[in-house]
This record gives structure tokens, sequence and C-alpha cells, in this order.
């Protein structure tokens, strides 16, 4: 029972961790520009496909670095000359214009690097096992990503609240106007913001590319969960996507090891005839429905706390 | 005589505009003269069961090239013509119908029950409301009983061994391993996953009511990336073996990590040979631990089908991984020789009953009470090559060996089809 409680927990926070790198870009933009960015998993998947191009020709190394920024480059482009010119047009234009670069960078991966799964992997300086914990070995690489999700945390924690560059963007999301009336180029704040976030989202799909699976659908498995967790930490805040993020990767994980359903829970006293729907009710552990969970508490935090766990203003 | 004419005109008009219609219809006829047989092939071509589509595809290419290549079919070529059903249902149909509009009548699909049962279904009814135009449905790899017990139509064929046959041959072969006490069962959540989870826990329970059954699993199908979890929890129960109708990247995903974990315990699938699950098999170094049911394999001692094998991985780079698409697409051309027509009405009455010596020896027949294909399956294990076995699997130095054999009869289960023939 210790072995699946502490392996569980490595997973539970590898995964909160993976989906904080995304969440935290997403977050930021949110702040920025009070506009959900759909095409922010898209991104992910970018940095994945470019992590397995560039690890083919120059290793893995170079991947991890050079993917994020490239992805964040291209971001930072396309904040400047796409959504600056539709923001004119209000917030409706601004989510359509994300929404339809979602497809568009689904379509060019599709289109470059085909529809199958491509072949990245862990590198061989990190395929081995890091320790043993009783029985189950933990694989190197997921440690890599452990630490490495946790140090670009605390770098972009350093970087937000101890550097000038961190301070000016705080006041820039809050107040822009004073930002902009005190002689800093709000603008350049905003696309260097949507830049880093999307690299944020590029080095979580780099490195987790090669862990798992990297193919063109990759986005569209992600991209509701991160929606789940921005708005369950709070539209905006860092530190309830932080929590969020880390809630519900331990939350999936646990409940895929837990066995529980109703019957167990209330004991042989009453079983409802097999077949029927009741049954079902009765017999559904909490693995099976591990999946709907996270959606569940998005729908509980919307009805009882709807500025989610951290946030300042409604969803 | 006056008010004839107005008759006769009428007459020409309608023979006018019939003559229009099929003008209209003509790029697909000429298409349907031009000296091929087109099989649409329905399957997913991207999404996360893309690499089995993919594979599948370029199998019945190298069959289908092998078949004309002695001939084809009634003098004519076979041509497979891909269709992309994104692993959905609605657009699955929406594909068997943009088939049908381009003038294919046979169809063969296999990946996913439920995407089968819908085009049998589709299938049924349209033959039903186009006398003289009828579509065949051939099935090479969606195996619910369903299809040949309850749903079972006149217009469906399968080649491959059903649920129920396949895990009657998976539990004749536990009879003997007497090693095996704990097992864990995981499934895919929906009608095929759960299908195999309660005929393992049925079938085990009379063939081996000592074995203790610690978990059973059904996880959502092809939406997991890390498996990591499930692992995790699989070595908590403390099981020994594992019996998993996993299929794609779900086989190939859950067995990395068990690699990746560390967990030894013996696998008994259904579709381990698939696409990226010899690799993971040797990642995880679980020489001769797991198990895969199959038709055929390809380090089978057969010169025939061995030589097959060799073609194919060096023209494609890839094994074959449909042993029963071969006998499909040979029986298919044998109908059709057989009848001298590409009527599907007349090759479904020719298919009705044949039987056929399998692309691995022995002898098959394709069931006529439920068109579910009857013939010998075997256990294989999968580990380093043996001595004058000359296949490994995607490079890994590892092949596939024969652990059992089941002789049809063995998994000859009852049917309780009752079909109906258009008269």
């Amino acid at each position: 029972m210790a072995e699946l409680i502490i392996i569980s927990t490595l997973n539970g926070v590898l995964y909160g961790m993976l989906l904080f790198l995304m969440a935290s870009g997403l977050t930021l933009i949110f702040s920025m520009m009070g506009v959900l960015n759909f095409a922010h998993a898209s991104f992910y998947m970018l940095g994945a496909f470019l992590g397995f191009q560039i690890s083919q020709w120059a290793g893995f190394i170079p991947a991890i670095i050079l993917a994020p920024i490239i992805a964040g480059g291209l971001g930072a482009l396309i904040e400047r000359y796409g959504l600056r010119t539709v923001h004119k047009h209000g917030h409706v234009a601004e989510l359509l214009f994300t929404f339809g670069l979602a497809f568009i960078i689904e379509e060019t991966i599709q289109m470059i690097w085909g529809k199958l799964a491509v072949d990245y992997r862990v590198p061989s300086f990190l395929d081995f096992s890091a320790f043993t914990v009783y029985a189950t070995n933990y694989p190197a690489y997921k440690a890599f990503m452990l630490l490495f999700s946790i140090a670009i945390f605390v770098g972009l924690i350093f970087l937000l609240t101890r550097t000038r560059a961190g301070l000016i963007i705080q006041a820039s999301l809050t107040h822009p106007n004073m930002v902009g009336m005190l002689g800093h180029n709000v603008p350049r704040v905003f696309m260097m913001v949507f830049g880093l976030g999307t690299s944020l989202a590029a080095i979580a799909g780099a490195i987790a590319g090669a862990a798992f699976v990297t193919q063109s659908n990759m986005a569209a498995l992600l991209g509701p969960i991160l929606f789940v967790v921005v708005v369950v930490g709070g539209l905006g805040s860092l530190w309830g996507a932080f929590v969020a993020s880390l809630l519900i990767g331990l939350l999936q994980t646990f409940a895929i090891a837990s066995d529980w359903s109703l019957s167990k829970f209330l004991g042989s006293s009453y079983t409802p005839a097999s077949g029927t729907i009741l049954y079902d009710v009765w017999t559904v552990t909490i693995a099976q429905i591990g999946p709907i969970l996270p959606y569940l508490l998005l729908v509980l935090v919307l009805v009882f706390r709807p500025t989610g766990l951290f946030g300042t203003r409604d969803t | 005589m006056k008010w004839q004419m107005p008759k006769k005109l009428f007459g020409l008009a309608a023979a006018g505009l019939v003559a229009g219609a099929g003008y209209l219809a003509l790029p697909q006829k000429s298409e349907a003269q031009s000296g091929t047989i087109r099989i649409a092939y329905v399957d997913p071509l991207s999404g996360p069961m893309a690499g089995i589509g993919d594979a599948g595809l370029k199998n019945f290419q190298y069959i289908l090239e092998e078949i004309n290549a002695k001939g084809g079919a009634n003098g004519k070529k076979l041509e497979i013509v891909p269709f992309d059903n994104k692993l959905n249902a609605q657009e699955t149909i929406v594909q068997v119908q943009k088939a049908i509009d381009d003038g294919i009548r046979i169809i063969t699909q296999g990946n996913g029950t439920a995407f089968a049962i819908a085009i049998s279904e589709f299938v049924t009814k349209y033959n039903e409301r186009n006398p003289g135009k009828e579509v065949i449905y051939l099935n090479y790899a969606a195996v619910d009983p369903i299809l040949t017990n309850a749903k079972c139509s006149y217009w469906h064929f399968r080649w491959d061994a059903n649920t129920e046959q396949k895990m009657a041959a998976i539990t004749a072969f536990l009879k003997d391993r007497k090693d095996v006490k704990k097992m864990y069962l995981i499934n895919q959540d929906y009608a095929f996953g759960q299908g195999v989870r309660d005929l393992a826990l049925k079938m085990l329970k009379e063939r081996r009511p000592d074995i203790e059954i610690v978990g059973n699993e059904l996880h959502p199908l092809a939406k997991i990336t890390d498996f990591a979890p499930y692992i995790a929890k699989i070595k908590a129960s403390g099981a020994d073996s594992v019996i998993t109708g996993n299929w794609g990247s779900d086989i190939a995903l859950l067995i990395k990590a068990a690699a990746d974990a560390g967990l030894q315990v013996n696998f008994f699938t259904f579709y381990a040979g698939g696409t990226g699950g010899p690799t993971a098999i040797k990642q995880a170094n679980l020489a001769n631990r797991v198990f895969a049911v199959g038709e055929g394999f390809a380090n089978i001692e057969h010169k025939a089908s061995q030589d097959f094998e060799k073609g194919l991985r060096a023209k494609y780079k890839v094994g074959l991984f449909y042993p029963r698409g071969v006998n499909q697409m040979r029986m298919l051309a044998e109908a059709i020789n057989k009848t001298k027509s590409e009527d599907p009405k007349k090759i479904a009455a020719a298919l009705e009953g044949m039987k056929f010596e399998v692309f691995n020896g022995g002898q098959g027949e394709m069931r006529a009470s439920d068109h579910q294909f009857m013939q010998p399956l075997y256990m294989a294990s999968f580990g380093p090559l043996k001595a004058g076995q000359p296949f490994d699997e995607e490079n890994t130095g590892w092949g596939w060996s024969i652990a059992g054999k089941v002789d049809p009869k063995d998994t000859d289960v009852p049917t309780t089809c009752k079909m109906n023939r258009p008269s």
C-alpha cells in the first residue's frame, strides 16, 4: 500500500507539474488580454514536434532549448501581427482567432510530420532507472522531467517577483494604462508575455513528447484539461494554476489507484440485478470515472466558487 | 392515334431522362468497368490508432499485389482504397457512404467493434433498400461475438477469430500453466474490452477456478498517454499475470509503462504484436513472458507463408499483422473467380460455407450459420530469436515463437445467429 501511495504521488506530481507548465502560460495570457487562448495546447504539441525534429538533427539537449525558443518566437510574432490587430474588434474576434489558430497549427503539423506518431524517444543517457521504491523502478527521465519542471517553476516565480521585467509585467497585467504613462512599451510587454507563455507550453511538449506519445492529436487530448486547471485555480492566478495543476494531477492518479465503488462502500447488503443501469452505477469504480473527475471539479468550482481557488475576478 | 403520340413522346422523354441520369452516373460506371475491382478500407488513418490503420493498409496493399501478380480476380486487378474513419462511428458511416457513392461495393474494416456494428447495420439496411446494388462487408479484425450472434448479418463476414474463440484459446493454454496464480484484468472501456473482461472471468472460473482475480480494470479507449498509474496498481495487487484485450497504442503504451516501472509479470494478450508492442516488450525485458493469440505468426514453419512474409518486409518494411487479411482477400478473389461475377450478392453466396487452405497451413471454413471463419489458432510468446527462426519484429532481434496450437474444434463456440438470407 505504501508503495502504491508513493508511486502514485510521484506520478501525480509529475503530471501536475506538466499541467502547470502549460497552465501558467495560459493563465498569464488570460490575465493580460482577458481572453482564453484556445491554441495554447497547440503550442505544447508544436513544442513536442519541434523537439523531435531538432533532436533528430542535433540531439536532445539542443532540442529542449531550441524548441521552446522557436515556438515562443512564433507565439510572439502571432501576437504582434495577428492578435494585436484582431484585438481592436473585441474579445469574440480574439477568441475565434485563437480557435482558428489551433486548427491551422494542427493541420500544419499533420502536413509536415504526418498523422502517425513520430518516434520521439527518451535520450539514451537518461534511459535508465533512477531509483527503486520498494520494487518499482522510477525512470531517470521522469525524475529529470520532474526536476526540470520544478526548476522552471522556481525560475518563473523569481522572474515575476524579483526582477524589474517581472515587476513591469505584473504591473502591466493590472494597470496597463499607468505603466504606459510611465513610459514603458506595454504592447511590447504583452508580446513578450505571449511569447513566454507559448514557450512554456512548448517546453512541456518538448520534454513530455519523448516520454509519452508525440502525435498530431496530443493537443486535442490535453486542451480541455488545461481550461479546467485555469478555471479551478482562478483565471489569471499563477499560484492558483500551480495548486490546481497539482490537485488535478494527484486527483487523476489516485482515482486510478483506487478501487472504491458504491457496492464496496455500502457492503453487500444490497445488490441490484445485473444488467440494469443501477447495477452499473453500483459497481462502477472510481478508477473508471477518474477521467471525468476534473470536469466534475470544474462544475463544482463554478457553482460554489466562481472566482476559482485563488482568483479575484469572476469567470 | 392522335392521343398516342404524347404518350410516345412522354416515353421518349422518360428514356431521355433515364439516359441523362445514366450519363451523370457514367464516371462511376466507367471506373467500375476500367479493369479494377475496388475495395474500400475504412479504418483510422489519423489520431492515436493511426499506426495500426496504416500498417493494416500496407498489409492489404501487399496482399492485393500478390493476388494481382497471380492474375487477380476474374482477369481484373484488385485495388484497396483507403478511407479515414478517424476512429469515430459517425465518420465511419460517412466514409462508407462516400465509398458507395464512389461506386465501391466491397467494404473492409477491422478496428473497433462499435464501428463494425455500425457498418454491418448500415450495409444491411442499404441492401434492403437498394436491391441489385448490394454492398458486402468483409470484417478482418472486429471481434465482438455479437457480430456473429445477436446482430449477425448475411452481408457481414468475419475472418478473425472472435473474442470468445480467442479467450477459449488463452484459457485452454492456461490450463497447463500452473505457475499462474494471481490474474489481473485490464481492458479498454467499451463493448470489446468489457466483452474480454466478462469472458475472461467466465472462462477462468470454468477452466482454472484456482486462479485468483486480483484486479479488474477498465480504462478509456485511446486516451491514456501514460499508463504508469495503472502499472503501479497492478504491482500493488501482487498479480503474477495480466490478461488484456488492449490493441493499438493502448497495448504498446501499457507495456512501455510496465518496462519503465520494471514490472515483471506474464501478459496474455490479444494484440501485443501490433505497432510499438514488440519494441516495448524488448525494452521491458520480458523474454517469453508476453503471449499473443492469433491465427498466424511469422515464424511458423510453413514455406509459402514465410516467402510471403519476406516479400512484404522487403517492400513495405512492416511485418504481416493480418494473416487473416490474406485469407480474406484470397477467398474474395476465389469467390469472384468461381462465380465469374463482381456482384456482391453472388460473392456472398460463394463465400458462405467456403472451405479454404489458410495462410499458415491447415483447413479453414467460413461457417455458413453465422459467417464466422473457423481456423486453427496459435498462442505465441515473444523473446530472443531461436535457431532457425528467420523473422524478428521492429528490429528488436526478438521474435514470436509458437507456444501452443488450438484446433478449430476447440474454439467451435455455438452461435445464436438467426440469419435473414435474401430471397
